[in-house]
Formats: structure tokens, sequence, C-alpha cells
């Protein structure tokens, strides 16, 4: 059955327990972004310490797919090189984007491969990608204002 | 899997649903298609679809243009269409303006009074649409984006003021959360919500609007599809629905507007075909509806409006009423019996229609969705361009069902089961 192929137990794993949720201080930048198809939003925050993620915290409304993509996301990037999680969040995003075309690299993304059958159905590919998207602008601002 | 049989007297969906070819696909590998969307668009008969093939086989060309005699016979049709629509709706056909969709239709309104607000060069006539600082817009906090930015932005550009009625717990416009002034120039509300299904007090709000000079704009998407519309015994100003959630195709909708207010209002687009006269220095426009249909207009879709018309007259609107009545009682009787499920809206049939939309508790409504999708049920997921409603509710998303006249009550009670199933996959049951 495709249902489970798509919500993968990694995924409700992390729906249910989600990691390094929550708004947190001190913080750099925070940003908020809205699926306006769909009404779900999430707040992000994020903490640079020089080059590397010191911090990401987030507070997020929204379907499964949503908050546990965000919950891999910190797992992921937190402790990371900028670059290194902006290498991430380019794998992930291929990934997501492809239309189950690219299964997606373990060694990058670890858990986040989970989402390659997400990736399957075109109105969800948004939902994966909206907490990755609030912490790329959240960076960028990071840099912005540096 | 529950059973229910709840046939509305004189009604055949078996036989109506054979004039659905899409009826009879399959989805998500080899599902049979259960279709409970049309709240969004509805699915087109093969009369519809004939129709439309006949007129651009047979009769196509550009109308109200040419003396060709395929000219001729392309402006006959396209007007046949407007006369069949007048009669379905209880209109004049000339109180009847094509347009892209309802969306355009509310636009025009907005826009021409904007132009009228402008004032510069239009006559006297104009002034009952013109608004500026002091003059109010009142909606509704559950109407649809259509019928709601279009007047934000009217404000915006007049300096006007929105302010809306709320709507009560169980769904229903609070007609005590607003009182009118004189200061109100526009009252603008849909016939049934969209989200909630609820029916408006159509003419207790007309009455209100009326009593302190207001124009009265009704989205009537959700009414004239579904049951029978009478829009000069409403007694409204205008209003305006969409091709495409009546078995007709997408691309077409209509403005309505009283005789004597269309006589007076200025356009909204201009150029081709909307004139009367044009000099370099200035132009005068054409009488309505030809004032308001600038350009070369959509010509085998109102056609297949008019056959969309012909197929939902042959029916009988009381009927398509009665049947979609039967499938919400069959939504809200087997809903009710899932537990977590909550309806956002009212709980029984009074003054309601086809639109039922739910939350389940610990699973979001996408996910919902996307369950439902695996077993070939397709249902609205998200706010449905209503979020101000969704907000009111504290919800952010809701998944929707909503009916046709093809749609059965065996498919209305599938959607339980699997609200069932979602809430086992997500393992809050």
């Amino acid at each position: 059955m495709k249902l489970e192929q798509m919500y993968q137990e990694i995924i409700l794993d992390h729906y249910r327990q989600p990691h390094g949720a929550g708004l947190r201080e001190p913080y750099d930048a925070e940003t908020h972004h809205v699926n306006p198809t769909c009404g779900d939003e999430v707040t992000l925050r994020v903490k640079l310490d020089g080059q590397s993620v010191q911090d990401v915290s987030y507070e997020s409304l929204g379907c499964s797919i949503s908050q546990a993509s965000t919950s891999v996301l910190t797992d992921l990037v937190v402790g990371k090189s900028v670059e290194e999680a902006f290498r991430i969040l380019e794998s992930f995003q291929e990934m997501a984007q492809s239309r189950g075309k690219v299964p997606g690299d373990e060694e990058i993304i670890g858990d986040g491969i989970a989402f390659a059958g997400v990736s399957r159905y075109p109105a969800r590919v948004k939902c994966a990608l909206l907490g990755w998207m609030a912490f790329k602008d959240a960076v960028a601002r990071v840099k912005e204002e540096a | 899997m529950t059973t229910l049989q709840t046939p509305t007297a004189g009604l055949d969906v078996a036989s109506i649903r054979d004039d659905f070819p899409i009826l009879s696909r399959t989805v998500r590998e080899g599902r049979p298609l259960v279709y409970l969307d049309s709240g969004a668009t509805s699915q087109r008969p093969r009369q519809v679809l004939d129709a439309e093939r006949a007129f651009l086989e047979t009769h196509n060309a550009a109308v109200h243009r040419g003396a060709h005699q395929l000219a001729e016979e392309a402006t006959d049709d396209y007007e046949a269409a407007r006369s069949k629509i007048a009669v379905f709706t209880g209109a004049e056909p000339e109180e009847l303006v094509f347009t892209k969709n309802a969306t355009e239709a509310i636009n025009l309104v907005a826009y021409a009074m904007s132009n009228s607000s402008i004032r510069t060069g239009l006559g006297p006539e104009s002034e009952r649409f013109a608004v500026g600082p002091g003059d109010e817009i009142v909606v509704t906090e559950l109407e649809h984006h259509a019928n709601l930015v279009p007047w934000q932005e009217l404000c915006r550009r007049t300096g006007a003021t929105l302010r809306w009625y709320s709507v009560t717990e169980d769904g229903r416009i609070d007609l005590d959360s607003l009182a009118l002034t004189e200061r109100v120039k526009v009252v603008a509300f849909a016939h049934q919500s969209n989200v909630l299904g609820s029916i408006a007090p159509v003419e207790e709000l007309v009455r209100r609007a009326q009593a302190v000079g207001a124009l009265t704009v009704l989205d009537a998407c959700q009414s004239v599809p579904h049951m029978p519309v009478n829009l000069t015994e409403l007694g409204v100003d205008f209003a305006a629905f969409s091709g495409h959630k009546m078995l007709g195709p997408s691309g077409v909708g209509v403005l309505f507007g009283r005789t004597e207010l269309l006589d007076a209002m200025p356009p909204f687009i201009t150029g081709g075909s909307m004139i009367e006269m044009v000099r370099m220095e200035g132009s005068t426009y054409a009488p309505p509806p030809q004032r308001f249909e600038a350009g070369v207009p959509m010509t085998s879709q109102a056609v297949g409006l008019g056959a969309a018309v012909d197929y939902l007259s042959a029916i009988g609107m009381d009927t398509v009423f009665a049947h979609e009545r039967e499938l919400t009682k069959v939504a809200l009787d087997t809903l009710r019996e899932v537990e977590g499920v909550r309806i956002i809206g009212p709980d029984s049939l009074e003054q309601r229609g086809g639109a039922v939309s739910f939350v389940v508790d610990g699973v979001h409504a996408h996910d919902v969705g996307q369950v439902l999708d695996d077993r070939g049920i397709a249902v609205r997921v998200g706010h449905h361009c209503a979020w101000p409603l969704h907000r009111r509710f504290g919800i952010a998303a809701t998944v929707r069902a909503s009916f046709h006249v093809y749609t059965t009550a065996e498919e209305v009670a599938q959607l339980a089961d699997g609200v069932r199933a979602a809430r086992e996959f997500f393992g809050v049951a």
C-alpha cells in the first residue's frame, strides 16, 4: 500500500515526538513561513555560532509531514557548519522536488531519506519543505544583518 | 463498512452517473473514484462536453462581430445560453454578464465602484457606486476570499472602511454582531458557506441593507449549483456564480446585476465590443451586458454552461437539493459516530446545504485527506479559501466533503470509514 511508503515509520516517530521543538532564546533571526494552500505555519529561530549552526528552535502548526520534516531538519543541521547545513538542505530539497526520481543520499540527509515517498505527491512537497525554507530564510537574515 | 440506502424520490443516481465519464475511472492503484469535492469543482456530464464540441465543430466564430453566417450562429448560441441561465436563476438575460469566473464577477463590481469613486469624466448616474473615506463596506467572517479580498482592496483604494458580521459557534452569520448605518454602501455575503454549508438569511440581510440604502452583493457560488435560486425574488442587487461548480465548464462565470444598476454602472475592463462610439479623444459605452464583456468572450464555455443548466433543469433543482440534503444527513450521521470528529458548521439540516467540514482530534486535515485519497476518496483539505473563518474557529485546516447530483449515499458513508482508518493509522484510535 502506498500510504506506508509515504508515511515511513521514521516520519511518524518524528511527528509523535518532534526533536528540538519549542522557541528558545537566544537567537539571531526568526522567520515565519506559511503554506498558503493549507494554512500551515512555522515560526523558526536560528542561533549561529560564528560559521556553525548552534541552535534551531521552532513552533509549528501543521500536518505530520511538515512537523516531522522540521524535526529531522534540527537533527541534521544543528552543530554543522552553515556551509554543510546548506549542502544538506540542497540535497533534501532536490529529493523532495524530484517526483520520486531522486531517492536521496543517506550519507548526507540521514533520516531525511524517509521523505523520498512524499516527493511522489506534488501537493505535499511544500509540507516537507516548509521548515527547511524557513531555516534557509532565517540564516540568510542573520547574514544580511551581519 | 457502512452500507446505507437513502434514495431521493424521482432521482435515478445510477443513470445520472452514466452521464459522467470521469466517475467510472479508478485512482491510486485501481480504487474506484469517490469524488466528494464538488464544492471545489463539479464534474461535467457528456451532455455538456457534447454541447461544447458541437458548437466548436459547427458554429464557432467570434460573437457580436462579423456579419457572416457562422458569426450569426455563434452569437445566437451564446445569447441563447444567456437566456437559459436567466430563466434558471429568475433573471432577465440583459441582467447577466458573462465573466471568466465568479471571482472576476465580484471584482467587476468592486472595480466599477472603484472607477465610480474617481468620478472624473463620469455622469451623475455613477455617483451611487462611489465610495470614499467615512463609507463602509460590510462583509461576513465566513466569506470565501473571493468575496473578501476584492472588498479589502476597494477599501484600500478608496479610503472606505471594511466591517464584518462575525460568525456564531454553530456556523451562522451573527446578525447581532453588527448594526448597519447610513455609512454602509455595500453588504456582500455568501448565500451558502463553502465551508460550513450554512445558508444565509438572505431576506433579512437584504432588508437591513436596503434600510440603510446599501447595495447587496450575493456570492451564489454554492447556492445556484445546488438549490433553486430566484435572484429577482431574493431581492439582491448583484450576484455572482461560476460555471464549473454547476456541472458546466471552467472559464465562465456570471455576474447578475439588476437592470437599473447595470445601466448606471461604469465599466471595469474596457476595449473592443464594449463600446458605443470611439474617437481618439474618448469613447462612449454600449448598454449592458455588452458594456461589461470587453474583448472576444468565452463562447463554447457559455454554450456548455447553457447545456449544464438544461441538464440541471431536467432533473429539477428541488430534487438536486433534496438529494444533497439526504447525503448531508448521511455524512453528519456517520461522522458523528466517529470518535474525535468535530463538525465545523451546523450539526443539523436546518438552513443547510451539502458542504460538510470537520476536524479530527490528533490528525491534521492533510493527513486525513491523504488516507482518504489512498482509498480513492477525493475531499478538500485546508482552509478552502476561507482563512479568517478557520481562524475564528481556532483551526488551521479542515477536511471538507461536498456533493452533487451524481454522489451516492454509499460514497458518502465511506468517508466515516476512511476517517476511522486515519485515526488508526496515526495511532489516535
